[in-house]
């Protein structure tokens, strides 16, 4: 009986918040109401036994994607214009697609009888790291290799580069064909 | 009720259809990188709770480490290349920018 509880309060601090993520006007909000999600999917990562991944998630999740996420909002603001177009076009064929393809998956859960047994929860986090460093070595190395690209590559594209920025007096001047030439 | 199996799967619909709403209808490019989050925190949520009800092992949560590990590396990147956009056009509407369009 509590679990189900716990389990119902953590499943609409999942969903809730990730409703005003994607409706809210304002995007600061949007980036606050994330926190809450991503620490309700860590919940249910925890209320599914898998504490290895709840404390990642956290950890990366919080500590770190959503961080930049806020910064990146703060850093880029840029005063609201004065007409704002509410976009019909733009969210009727994404609410048709969103709820089509809710109602798919959920068509799909629902008629399918789940041979589903839960196993008994046990720490992971061992289990985990002896599979990283046997069977999943080389994704694991992969990975690292990824993540290292990755860091170069966002350095990369947010060094500024003033050699390549245009300015006036590096447009060459246009050969007019019909101006004498006097020289 | 039981808590089992459908209840996480019908949890993970319900944030991967906002997330491809977001994704379809935010016109800020965070907003849209949000978007994607939610979509790839369903997908773990999938993968952890088939771990646990189906497969009985830890394999499926190494599979969402390995997920968390590539939407850090993917929101490093957007985010730069959204810095980027912001310097070179002044904006982070994703409809503002269309160079190559013309």
């Amino acid at each position: 009986m509590t679990a189900d509880l716990i389990f119902v309060i953590l499943a609409l601090l999942t969903v809730v918040p990730a409703v005003w993520v994607v409706f809210s006007p304002n995007i600061v909000h949007a980036g606050f109401a994330l926190l809450f999600t991503l620490l309700g999917v860590s919940g249910l990562y925890a209320y599914l036994g898998a504490d290895f991944v709840a404390v990642t998630q956290v950890m990366v999740y919080v500590g770190g994607i959503l961080v930049l996420v806020l910064f990146t909002v703060m850093m880029t603001r840029v005063p609201p214009s004065g007409k704002r177009r509410h976009g019909l076009d733009r969210y009727v064929p994404a609410a048709i697609l969103a709820l089509g393809v809710f109602g798919l998956l959920y068509k799909a859960i629902t008629s399918v009888q789940w041979a589903a047994s839960i196993s008994p929860a046990q720490p992971t986090t061992a289990e985990i790291g002896t599979k990283l460093m046997t069977d999943y070595i080389f994704p694991f190395e992969y990975v690292s290799l990824v993540l290292l690209a990755a860091m170069v590559g966002a350095a990369i594209l947010i060094r500024e580069r003033r050699e390549d920025r245009y300015t006036a007096e590096d447009i060459p001047e246009t050969v007019d064909p019909d101006r004498e030439v006097t020289s | 009720m039981n808590v089992g199996l459908p209840h996480f799967l019908t949890i993970s619909a319900a944030l991967f259809s906002l997330g491809l709403f977001a994704v379809m209808s935010r016109r800020n490019a965070v907003g849209i990188l949000m978007g994607v989050e939610l979509m790839l925190n369903a997908a773990n949520i999938n993968f952890v709770a088939f771990s646990r009800y189906v497969e009985h092992g830890v394999d499926g949560q190494i599979m969402s480490a390995f997920v968390i590990v590539l939407a850090a590396a993917e929101a490093a990147v957007a985010l730069a290349i959204v810095l980027a956009m912001f310097r070179n056009f002044g904006s982070v509407n994703a409809d503002t920018v269309q160079s190559l369009k013309q």
